[in-house]
C-alpha cells in the first residue's frame, strides 16, 4: 500500500519532542528524589512511544538506541533496580542522544547521532549484560523440500474464547494451497454441548513447494490454543517416512523472522532524500472554537449587509452604519485570535533551564535554586524562537559570573544555595521578562576599571562619578567586554552580551539591568509580544511615506537648523540638549521623489542604546500596521525591515531602525555611543 | 462496513493507524488510552479492537480483560501492539483474551495485512 509515510514522520518528530521533554522533567525529578510509580510509568511509556514510533517511522537506529534506555526503565518500574543518581545521570545523557537523533531526523537525516555508541555501551553496561538481540531466524528444520504436505489441526476447545476463529486459519491455509481433506466432528453430538466452544478438528492436505515457514507462521497466534502436526507424505512406501515434526519448536522462529523482516521493511519506506522540517505549531482547542465562533459572526455580518442591498431609505442608510459597525468590530476580533494562534506559552522556552541550570551548576560547583514564573504568560512562537538563545546566554551568566560558590557564600551569610529567578509577564503590548540572582552583583569599581583597560569610548573624558549606575552596567553590552577574569567555557563561547541586546533589539525590544553589589543582579527584558503587526509613526518624506515603528521613536521635535554641525566626512550632528546625535535625511538616503518640505522635523530613534536622528517632512497618523515580509514578496532592503499596505491601498515600507542605527552610528568609531544612552 | 476501535496513546501511531484504515475502506474510532476506548466500546459493538500495551489510566492487557468481560466482546478479534521485547507481553496479552498481535514497528501493509486476517 502506498501511503505518504512522511506526513506521519512529522507528527511523530513533534511527538518525539514532547516525550523527550516528559523524558527530561521526570529524570530531573527522579534525581531530585522527586519521584513515584507513576512518574516512572509516565517515563516508561515516554520512552517506550518514543521507541516504537521511530522504529514505525523508519528510525531504526533511534528505535535501536532507545531500546536500552526502555529497558533500564522497565526495571525501574519493576523496582528491579533503583534509580542511583549516576544511572540518573546516564539516562540523562542517553535522552540527550535521542534528541540529537530527533534533530537529525527532522533535518532529513537518518535519525543518527555521534555519540550514540558510547552511550548505548554505557547503557548496555548498566544493564549488565549486553541485551540480546532478536535472534536471526533459525534455519529450517531439513525436509525433502517436495513431498505433499499432511497438516492435523486440533483446535483447543476453548480457542474461541480468544477471538480466534479457527475458520480464518483454515481460510488462509487455503490460500497457502492447503485443502481440508477431513474433518473430525469430535464430540459435536454429545448432550453437553455447549456453543461456545470448538469440537472439531481437520486433517489438511496440499502441495509440497510450500515452505514449512509459512504455513508454521499461520498458527502464530494460537500455538498455545492447538495441536498442528505438519508432516511430509512419504511420497513412496518407504520406511521411515518423515516424523511428525513437534509443533513446540517452530513458531519460536515464526515472532523473531516476522519482526526483522518488517523492521527491514520499515526502513525502506524511510526517505533518505532531505526534507526541510516542516514547522507545525499545536494550538489549544479552545483558540480555534472562537476563531470558528468569529468567521460564524463575520458570515451573519456579511449576509445583513447583503440584504441591504439595492434597498434605498434612511432606515438602510442606518442598518448600513451598523453593519459596517459590526464588521469592524468583528475583523478587529479575528484578527486578535488568528494572531493568537501564533502565540505560544513561555513555558516553551523555560522547559529546557532545569536541565540547563543542573547541568551548569554541577560543572562549576554551585548551588541553585531555579524558579520559573509566570510560564503559560503567551508571546508571538517567532519572537519566542529567536528569544531563547540569548536567554539561555543570560542564565549561562548569571550561573557563572553572578551565583557565587557554596564557600563564598556562606562567607558573605547567605545561603549556601542561590536562587535564579525567571519570570515572565504581559505588560501593556509587551512581555516583560525577568532574569535574577541573589549572586555577587554588578560591581561599578570592577566594571569602571575594566571599561578603561579596554580604553572603551564612555571612559574618555569622564570620571565614574558622573556617571549613573543605569550607564556603568550597560558597559557589559559592549563588545568584547567580559568580566570573567578567564575566558571560560560557559561563557567565553565568542558571545557575548553585545549579540544578546543586539538580538533582543532586533526583535524590537530592550534590556536594563538593575544591580545590588552583593545582593545580585536583575536583567529586564521587554519585548514586543509579535512581529505580525507593529505599532508604527507614519511619516511623509517629499511625497512618500514610510513606517517608523514607535517603539523605536524617543522624541520628535521641529529641525532648528542652527543646531546642526557638520564634521568631516560629510557627517552631520545635531546638538539636542547636552548630545550630540548623528543626523540622516531619509530623503537622501532613500532617494524620495517630490520636493523636501519647507519646516523640516527631526525624528529621534534609538535601537540598543544608540540613537540617531532621522530627518523627515511631516509627523502623520500613529497607527497599528500588518507587516508584510519585503524578502518574500520582492527583496531584502537594507534599513528596510519590511511593508505594509495603508488603508488608501498604498504600499508603504517600514524602517529598520535597528539596522540603520546600526549602521550609521557603528561607523563613525563607536561614536559615544554609551552616552547617549 | 468492518468497524474498527485502536487505541494508542502516540498521536503519529494513531493518526497512521486510522489513515491507513480508513483508507482500506474501514470505519475506524480511535482512543487515546484503554479508558476511553472501553468506554467507546459500552456504547457502540466494534468488529475488531486494536490495542497498545503501555497506556496510561488503562493499559492494553487491562482493556482486552475488560472487553472479553463485556457481553457482546467475548469472540471480538483484539489484537495487541507489541514490541518485539516483550514476549512476556504477548503471552500475558493471550492470557487477558488477546487474539493475536501486531509487532511493533509496522508499516500500513503489515497493520492491514494482520487486521484482514481476523476480520
Amino acid at each position: 500500500m502506498e501511503l505518504d509515510m512522511e506526513r506521519f514522520r512529522q507528527i511523530f518528530l513533534q511527538e518525539c519532542a514532547e516525550n523527550l521533554d516528559v523524558l527530561e522533567a521526570e529524570l530531573l525529578a527522579m534525581e531530585a528524589g522527586l519521584t513515584d510509580d507513576d512518574a516512572i510509568n509516565k517515563v516508561f511509556r515516554a520512552a517506550h512511544s518514543i521507541k516504537g514510533g521511530a522504529g514505525t517511522f523508519g528510525l531504526g537506529e533511534m528505535s535501536r538506541f532507545t531500546h536500552h534506555l526502555e529497558t533500564l526503565l522497565d526495571e525501574l518500574r519493576s523496582h528491579k533496580r533503583q534509580p542511583t543518581p549516576a544511572l540518573v545521570a546516564l539516562m540523562l545523557k542517553a535522552t540527550d542522544v535521542i534528541a540529537r537523533m530527533r534533530d537529525d531526523a527532522a533535518a532529513g537525516g537518518t535519525g543518527q547521532s555521534p555519540d550514540a555508541a558510547s552511550v548505548s555501551a554505557q547503557l548496555e553496561a548498566a544493564l549488565g549484560a549486553a541485551d540480546s538481540e532478536v535472534a536471526a531466524a533459525t534455519a529450517e528444520p531439513l525436509d525433502d523440500g517436495h513431498s505433499p504436505w499432511q497438516l492435523v489441526f486440533t483446535p483447543y476447545s476453548d480457542i474461541l474464547a480468544s477471538g480466534n476463529d479457527p475458520v480464518r486459519l483454515l481460510r488462509e491455509l487455503a490460500e497457502l494451497g492447503l485443502v481440508a481433506s477431513q474433518c473430525n466432528f469430535g464430540k459435536l453430538y454429545d448432550d453437553d454441548f455447549d456453543p461456545q466452544l470448538c469440537y472439531l478438528s481437520w486433517t489438511l492436505t496440499g502441495p509440497g513447494d510450500i515452505a514449512r515457514q509459512d504455513i508454521i507462521e499461520i498458527f502464530d497466534w494460537v500455538e498455545d490454543e492447538c495441536d498442528v502436526v505438519l508432516t511430509r507424505q512419504a511420497p513412496t512406501a518407504q520406511s521411515g517416512a518423515a516424523l511428525a515434526e513437534p509443533q513446540a519448536e517452530a513458531p519460536e522462529v515464526a515472532p523473531a523472522a516476522t519482526a526483522s523482516a518488517i523492521s527491514a521493511s520499515a526502513d525502506k519506506t524511510a526517505p533518505a532524500r532531505a526534507v526541510a522540517a516542516e514547522q507545525s505549531i499545536r494550538i489549544d482547542i479552545r483558540k480555534i472554537d472562537q476563531l470558528i465562533n468569529l468567521v460564524g459572526e463575520l458570515v451573519i455580518t456579511q449576509s445583513m449587509l447583503a440584504s441591504l442591498e439595492g434597498i434605498d431609505g434612511l432606515d438602510t442608510q442606518e442598518r448600513f452604519a451598523k453593519g459596517l459597525s459590526l464588521l469592524k468590530n468583528n475583523t478587529k476580533a479575528l484578527q486578535e485570535s488568528v494572531l493568537g494562534i501564533r502565540m505560544l506559552p513561555i513555558s516553551f522556552a523555560f522547559n529546557r533551564f532545569p536541565r540547563l541550570v543542573r547541568d551548569i551548576s554541577q560543572q562549576l560547583g554551585k548551588e541553585v535554586n531555579l524558579k520559573l514564573v509566570g510560564e503559560q504568560t503567551e508571546l508571538d512562537k517567532t519572537v519566542l524562537e529567536r528569544i531563547t538563545d540569548p536567554l539561555v546566554h543570560m542564565v549561562r551568566n548569571a550561573l557563572d559570573h553572578g551565583i557565587e560558590t557554596p564557600e563564598l557564600r556562606c562567607q558573605k551569610g547567605k545561603a549556601p544555595g542561590g536562587t535564579l529567578t525567571l519570570s515572565a509577564r504581559h505588560e501593556g503590548g509587551n512581555v516583560v521578562i525577568d532574569i535574577q540572582d541573589d549572586g555577587a552583583g554588578l560591581s561599578r569599581d570592577k566594571l569602571w576599571q575594566k571599561a578603561c583597560e579596554k580604553a572603551l569610548p564612555l571612559t574618555r573624558d569622564r570620571r565614574l562619578d558622573e556617571l549613573s549606575d543605569a550607564q556603568v552596567f550597560d558597559l557589559i553590552f559592549a563588545p568584547g567586554f567580559s568580566t570573567a577574569a578567564a575566558v571560560s567555557d560557559l561563557s567565553g563561547r565568542g558571545v557575548g552580551m553585545d549579540v544578546v541586546k543586539r538580538n533582543i533589539s532586533e526583535l524590537g525590544g530592550s534590556v536594563e539591568i538593575q544591580s545590588q553589589l552583593g545582593r545580585g543582579t536583575l536583567f529586564r527584558i521587554r519585548l514586543p509580544l509579535t512581529m505580525a503587526i507593529l505599532d508604527g509613526q507614519l511619516v511623509a518624506v517629499g511625497e512618500e511615506l514610510f513606517v517608523i515603528p514607535l517603539i523605536n521613536i524617543v522624541e520628535s521635535l521641529k529641525l532648528d537648523p542652527q543646531c546642526l554641525l557638520k564634521a568631516g566626512g560629510g557627517v552631520v550632528f545635531y546638538q539636542l540638549r547636552q548630545q550630540m546625535l548623528p543626523v540622516l535625511w531619509l530623503s537622501q538616503l532613500l532617494g524620495t521623489r517630490g520636493e523636501p518640505g519647507a519646516m523640516p522635523l527631526l525624528c529621534v530613534v534609538e535601537a540598543a542604546g544608540r540613537k540617531l536622528g532621522l530627518v523627515v517632512d511631516a509627523l502623520l497618523a500613529q497607527q497599528q500596521v500588518v507587516i508584510k515580509s519585503l524578502e518574500q514578496n520582492f527583496r531584502r532592503l537594507p534599513g528596510i525591515s519590511g511593508a505594509t499596505i495603508l488603508g488608501d491601498g498604498q504600499v508603504c515600507l517600514i524602517l529598520d531602525v535597528p539596522a540603520l542605527v546600526a549602521l550609521h552610528v557603528g561607523q563613525q568609531g563607536d561614536s559615544d555611543a554609551i552616552s547617549a544612552a | 462496513m468492518t468497524r474498527i476501535l485502536a487505541a494508542d496513546d502516540s498521536a503519529s501511531i494513531r493518526e497512521m493507524v486510522q489513515f491507513t484504515l480508513e483508507s482500506a475502506g474501514f470505519d475506524v474510532q480511535c482512543a487515546e488510552d484503554g479508558a476511553k476506548a472501553l468506554e467507546l466500546a459500552r456504547v457502540s459493538q466494534y468488529d475488531v479492537v486494536i490495542s497498545d500495551v503501555n497506556m496510561p489510566n488503562l493499559d492494553g492487557i487491562g482493556l482486552t480483560k475488560a472487553l472479553r468481560a463485556l457481553p457482546g466482546y467475548q469472540f471480538t478479534p483484539i489484537l495487541i501492539l507489541t514490541t518485539e521485547s516483550s514476549a512476556e507481553k504477548k503471552a500475558e496479552g493471550k492470557g487477558a483474551g488477546a487474539t493475536g498481535w501486531i509487532v511493533k514497528p509496522f508499516n500500513p501493509d503489515t497493520l492491514l495485512k494482520t487486521v484482514n486476517k481476523v476480520r
